[in-house]
């Protein structure tokens, strides 16, 4: 059959308003909270105050007597329940027992003790005070350098060390490239614990259907085929039974790319009361028990030679894993030490981790997982070794890095960089923000008594995760995408957006490649039910990954489209674009409208086609994708208060191809943001014995509109080919981008008074200690 | 001892028998069924609660519902009139000012208060009369955007 198809991109590129948000801004979308069923009952999980205690004695009694408490349920009353899953499976990994809630032993402030079930929000809440608990505490350990010391408190009795697991890395000839090295600068450099917070806390309803033995759990999360797929192994019910939607999501950031007690022990309630029950975490309890992120200590040594030439790295990470290890806990530093050498040619790394228990809540991805990490330490060693070389941070980056006619490339640590030229966005940021005099004015400025600092970052990251080999979970992502019998369309995807706009983008994919208009594309997610299995939204995989499934399922369900159109023009020679079938010879056409109409009525039937207009496809990507980019952050210190302020920041950013760059924008601007509260404000702050001090919204500074500064934006494209729409990924680049830019920038402001690296938060306090007490923080 | 409260609620009237204790937001959300009004700190630093009441923006989270006996209440479901957005909330759309939606519905409502007092903020104005509204999603800059051009088309 002669065809040709042609593609007109009308939609893909343009920056479109989304198709979720009218439900979002008149308050009608539907959140976890949001759900109400007939005979709805309530939980209050009862939470340890002590970061390692004995349980002694447990005394539910006087909750349950309680008017309108329906029952409690302890740890001895939920053993059957099988453990929470990690599933990042290091060599030689210790994996403590993670049940539901805890039996004999506390390990951390926020633990599960006990859940009590109530008719009603509030009757729940007061219970969980009634019940009685004899704990003897014992001695704990928050910090992970101090539990690695002998005699630190052991976490878990059985592991007297508290290391969780070692990894080693060894890439090219680290001895031979220090030996040859001219310069070697160390530094030891803390990526601190931060606390993700989503706006919306998590929450489970779950439903038990007694009729039909099938549990529904609504929750919020990133992951909901994961989340039916581990569920369903805790409580040995067969996948088929168990259905899990995520509602609308306020957010996520890695923090709900997990698989949480209360997502089991809901599951488990309904079936013991036979009734829905909702439970709705405090913001207290989210500080406490959902996941954190970061929580590294590295040590850096760059060597390289006299010229600037970075030669080799050697990494050694302490990971604070906390008391147990969630989903991926282990996996994420992993992540640090393949992109350790970021946009650098080098290809010597020696790096090893050691993963360290604390009697903390766990540590697992949060936006970046990882790379923000080794981002945060590349970038600031680089800056290190100008200064010790008396280079220019711009001119050694672009010394350094992976040459454009160099791709794909092979890294040092096991990757292949798919496609990049590092110092175009440079160049641009540099031009943007007007370098070769700012110099110029920060001499000035300095003559003047003024703090003021230019900090650059180049960084190159990691993307739409991922090939299967690379992930526990499998690495493909799905796509079914159906004509309806009218010719509207209806994608359901396997991703699992929560914010980040693929109900918009999907529809524009979709649109350009059948010649519909939008408003005539639905994109479902998010409900196992209605979804083939996917893998879900993180990694900055949605786009990259789910939206070449669709891409791929659309191509097929143009071929068949396309032969009922040749079918009902009664011509070989047709073409099927902008929404109609044309007959090339006579010029006759029939509507996608027409084509579906006659695919269901299937009165006739092109040869070896079957009825209806559907396509699914599970795509697998070759490789991941490798975004990258420059920002430039000026700041200028208050000498008086220690305070920083971010007086221009630009970011150039090389996502690939854009389908939308609204989002693209909205992305960048977010995780800028993010990256800017883990460089000057946010920290998760542990006492000594193991209290969370930051342990409400107003103790942990989470940036405020007047602590943002404007972002000045802008692009280059360098589209990957590991994926037929050119796309990388933008999720996380903003956060991963930003902190260094700003850390280097305060250091350079600093830099004649001695300073070489400060840690984050960069607080008025520590700052101010360093401009009046000469170089100490 | 349940006390009986009158609310006038997106201009309609309301009648309930409530728990003193009872939380404004909860009976929003569990009694009147209005579920715009979201919780996201119970400590009135986010923002996500609020409504305006007697015309002025309050987090629903630290008021209780017998405060608001007597009061009239506009939640973000009351905002639109006539099946019209307002035009703070056709702005949001319009600027990419929202992602996961968790904190919209105050912040259009904080930002409406903002414009009822400065029709024509600056942009630092807008930043610091939105300090008492967290997003965490957005990074603030398309919000700003979107309570300029709420500004200029109301001020039009």
């Amino acid at each position: 059959m002669a065809t040709t198809v042609t593609k007109p991109e009308t939609l893909v590129g343009k920056a479109i308003r989304r198709k979720e948000d009218p439900r979002l801004i008149t308050g009608t979308a539907t959140y976890v909270d949001d759900i109400e069923m007939p005979g709805m009952h309530h939980a209050c999980i009862l939470r340890s105050p002590h970061a390692a205690a004995r349980i002694l004695a447990l005394n539910t009694q006087p909750a349950i007597d309680r008017p309108g408490v329906v029952a409690v349920f302890t740890g001895d009353d939920t053993k059957g329940i099988g453990a929470v899953v990690c599933a990042g499976l290091l060599p030689g990994l210790r994996i403590p027992e993670h049940k539901v809630l805890a039996t004999d032993r506390v390990y951390y402030v926020g633990h599960p003790v006990a859940v009590v079930v109530a008719t009603d929000r509030y009757i729940a809440r007061d219970a969980v005070d009634l019940i009685e608990v004899e704990y003897e505490p014992l001695p704990a350990v928050a910090d992970p350098e101090r539990a690695l010391e002998p005699g630190a408190p052991a976490v878990h009795p059985q592991w007297p060390d508290n290391i969780a697991y070692t990894y080693h890395h060894d890439g090219g000839d680290v001895d031979q490239a220090f030996a040859d090295a001219a310069v070697v600068v160390k530094e030891r450099i803390i990526s601190q614990r931060l606390i993700p917070t989503a706006l919306e806390c998590r929450g489970v309803v779950a439903s038990w259907s007694q009729g039909d033995q099938t549990i529904t759990i609504y929750t919020s999360t990133q992951v909901p085929h994961l989340v039916r797929s581990i569920v369903a192994g805790m409580l040995g019910l067969p996948e088929h039974k168990l259905r899990v939607v995520a509602p609308e999501v306020g957010g996520g950031f890695g923090s709900k790319l997990n698989v949480y007690p209360e997502e089991g022990l809901m599951a488990f309630v309904t079936r013991q009361i036979g009734k829905p029950v909702k439970w709705i975490e405090s913001r207290r309890e989210n500080y406490l028990a959902t996941t954190h992120g970061r929580g590294h200590v590295d040590f850096f040594e760059l060597a390289a030679a006299k010229d600037g030439t970075i030669l080799g790295m050697k990494l050694k990470i302490i990971q604070d894993c906390g008391a147990y290890h969630q989903l991926l806990t282990p996996a994420i530093p992993t992540l640090s030490v393949l992109m350790a050498p970021g946009a650098y040619r080098f290809r010597n790394v020696r790096a090893d981790i050691v993963g360290v228990f604390t009697n903390c809540v766990p540590t697992d991805a949060y936006r970046g997982a990882g790379r923000p990490e080794a981002t945060h330490g590349i970038e600031r060693m680089v800056d290190i070794l100008a200064a010790a070389l008396n280079l220019d941070p711009a001119d050694i980056r672009f010394k350094n890095f992976v040459g454009k006619d160099e791709f794909p490339f092979q890294t040092g640590t096991g990757l292949s960089y798919d496609s990049g030229d590092y110092g175009a966005p440079l160049q641009k940021a540099l031009d943007m923000i007007g370098y070769a005099s700012l110099r110029e004015e920060q001499r000035l400025a300095r003559r003047q008594g003024r703090l003021m600092g230019i900090g650059i970052s180049t960084y190159g990251e990691i993307c739409a995760m991922g090939p299967s080999s690379a992930l526990p979970s499998g690495g493909w992502e799905s796509a079914t995408v159906r004509i309806e019998p009218d010719g509207k369309v209806t994608i359901m995807s396997g991703v699992s957006p929560h914010g980040q706009g693929q109900e918009t983008s999907f529809a524009q994919i979709a649109a350009d490649e059948l010649g519909v208009a939008l408003d005539d594309v639905q994109v479902l997610h998010g409900d196992t039910s209605l979804v083939q299995y996917g893998i879900g939204t993180f990694g900055s995989r949605a786009t990259a990954v789910g939206g070449t499934a669709v891409y791929y399922a659309l191509q097929d369900l143009k071929a068949k489209a396309q032969k009922f159109g040749a079918m009902l023009l009664e011509s070989d020679d047709v073409t099927l674009a902008g929404g109609v079938c044309t007959c090339n010879k006579t010029g006759k056409t029939v509507t996608v409208g027409q084509i579906a109409a006659a695919a269901y009525r299937a009165l006739k039937l092109p040869p070896d086609t079957e009825p209806g207009l559907v396509a699914t496809r599970y795509w697998e990507p070759s490789n991941f994708t490798f975004p990258f980019g420059a920002h430039i952050a000026i700041t200028e210190i208050d000498p008086d208060t220690g305070a920083v302020e971010v007086k221009r920041y630009v970011a150039v950013d090389d996502c690939g191809k854009v389908i939308n760059p609204l989002l693209v924008a909205g992305q960048v601007h977010g995780g800028i943001a993010q990256g800017l509260g883990q460089a000057l404000y946010e920290q998760a702050v542990y006492d000594a014995d193991g209290q969370l001090v930051t342990g409400e919204l107003m103790d942990y500074a989470v940036p405020k509109a007047a602590m943002v500064p404007w972002i000045e934006t802008d692009h280059t494209c360098t589209p990957s080919p590991v994926n037929p729409l050119g796309v990388k990924g933008i999720g996380e680049a903003g956060t991963i981008g930003c902190s260094p830019a700003v850390v280097n920038s305060v250091v350079d402001a600093l830099s004649h008074l001695g300073v070489r690296h400060i840690d984050m938060p960069l607080t008025p306090e520590k700052i101010w200690n360093l401009v009046h007490k000469g170089g100490e923080a | 001892m349940r006390q009986t409260i009158s609310v006038i609620i997106n201009g309609k009237r309301h009648t309930a028998d409530v728990e003193p204790r009872l939380l404004l937001i909860h009976f929003l959300r569990d009694v009147i069924g209005l579920k715009g009004p979201h919780i996201g700190c119970e400590t009135s630093i986010c923002g996500a609660c609020t409504v305006i009441v007697d015309g002025k923006a309050v987090k629903a989270c630290t008021m209780l519902a017998v405060q608001a006996g007597g009061r009239e209440i506009l939640t973000i479901e009351g905002l639109a009139s006539n099946g019209a957005l307002h035009p703070i909330q056709e702005a949001f759309w319009n600027e990419h000012a929202l992602q996961c939606g968790f904190c919209t519905p105050g912040m259009i409502l904080a930002a409406k208060q903002l414009l009822d007092r400065n029709p024509n903020p600056t942009e630092r104005e807008i930043r610091e009369g939105l300090e008492g509204n967290l997003c965490r999603c957005t990074g603030y800059q398309h919000i700003v955007n979107a309570v300029k051009a709420a500004a200029a088309r109301v001020g039009a």
